[in-house]
């Protein structure tokens, strides 16, 4: 487990302490104009538009939740422009998602 | 005591980045941040290494802290101004830090990291260097923290906030969602507890809330303006946020931050807990 509450950092590959099979991961990918944007602030609302979690791109646009079963909306803010995109993951596994910003 | 008092505008920050007797601190948990880029002449604190006892689940003890502040260049004096990262959580828990061991002048930079880089404002990646000073703590302030045994007490006596995000408080989810999801704790609330994510005491872009929607937002919650209050989250630093807006910012007199939170409850054994979401 973690003992922290920070976001860690971001990327496709996943940790190798977790495991896919047990885990609703929802991996995405933060652009603008189809170029990658790092150092967006990413935060996944439930299906109330309740905040769960927050987390940073990577330099290559990259960003991970782990979430559980339901509907979700994926927002992101950086300084060139902000943006959002929903995603539903019925269960455990990979579930893609890509947020433009403009 | 007056929201300036606790807190400063990115605005004000940028022009007094080099004001005498000013430091500007980073506190963050993944200290990478303030590595490709920081607030110029900024020093930085690291959440774990800096401010966690190396064995036991505790902080750093007050001589811990002298050497940490004299060792950073931050002197009784200075006025110091906290930000970071994830929406200033850890400079809120640095900050509630600075009050338990008696820091007389310490402020939050309202945003944080993320308020800066929104608004463009300058980083640096120039490696800051003060001179060491001889920095004396007091001994903690118990009136600003919670333990566990306080938590159990208040159940049904105090307010008890939880800061944690619904899915966490009513037990579908066991940790924050940009976390994996398998925990030793059990999941859950404390009973009686109140639901007030820390994230409805800040704008999008970090800052808090005003003194009148953070008063409404406790209010409708069901906070009793007459009782103490504990606030906790899962490892304490999200609730220093919380406490932050609570203590400092709308001055209630009696709120303690529980920072061993619901990774030290859920695993108790014995005590009370309740799932299913606030009423």
């Amino acid at each position: 487990m973690s003992d922290s509450c920070g976001a860690p950092e971001q990327g496709t590959a996943l940790p190798a302490n977790v495991d896919a099979g047990k885990e609703v991961v929802l991996n995405g990918k933060v652009t603008s104009g189809g170029a990658p944007v790092g150092g967006a602030f990413v935060r996944l609302l439930d299906a109330s538009g309740e905040f769960t979690a927050e987390v940073v791109s990577s330099p290559a646009g990259d960003f991970r939740f782990f979430a559980a079963p339901g509907t979700w909306t994926v927002r992101a803010l950086h300084r060139d422009g902000n943006g959002e995109a929903r995603v539903s993951a019925e269960g455990p596994g990979l579930h893609e998602v890509a947020v433009a910003v403009a | 005591m007056s929201r300036e008092d606790v807190l400063v505008t990115a605005a004000w920050a940028e022009e007094n980045l080099s004001a005498d007797g000013v430091v500007f601190v980073e506190v963050d948990e993944d200290t990478s941040a303030y590595d490709t880029g920081h607030i110029p002449g900024a020093v930085k604190i690291d959440w774990r290494q800096d401010l966690q006892d190396p064995v036991r689940r505790d902080f750093v003890d007050r001589a811990g802290f002298e050497k940490l502040l004299s060792a950073r260049g931050i002197g009784n004096d200075d006025t110091v101004i906290l930000y970071g990262g994830n929406n200033n959580w850890f400079a809120a828990y640095a900050y509630w830090y600075f009050k338990l061991y008696g820091h007389s002048s310490v402020k939050l930079l309202d945003g944080g990291r993320k308020k800066w880089e929104l608004d463009g404002r300058p980083l640096s990646t120039d490696a800051v260097t003060r001179g060491a000073t001889t920095y004396t703590a007091q001994e903690q302030d118990l009136s600003l923290r919670a333990f566990r045994d306080d938590a159990v007490a208040a159940i049904n006596t105090k307010n008890l906030v939880d800061v944690r995000s619904p899915d966490e408080f009513s037990g579908k989810l066991a940790a924050p969602a940009h976390l994996p999801q398998e925990q030793a704790q059990v999941k859950g609330h404390i009973p009686s507890a109140l639901n007030v994510p820390w994230s409805k005491a800040a704008n999008e872009d970090g800052t808090f809330k005003s003194n009148d929607e953070l008063r409404a937002l406790y209010q409708e919650a069901g906070l009793d303006e007459g009782k103490a209050t504990i606030a906790y989250c899962r490892i304490g630093e999200r609730s220093s946020h919380t406490w932050f807006a609570l203590r400092e910012l709308l001055g209630y007199s009696d709120v303690k931050n529980y920072d061993g939170s619901w990774t030290e409850y859920g695993s108790l054994v014995g005590v009370p807990v309740e799932i299913g979401a606030q009423d």
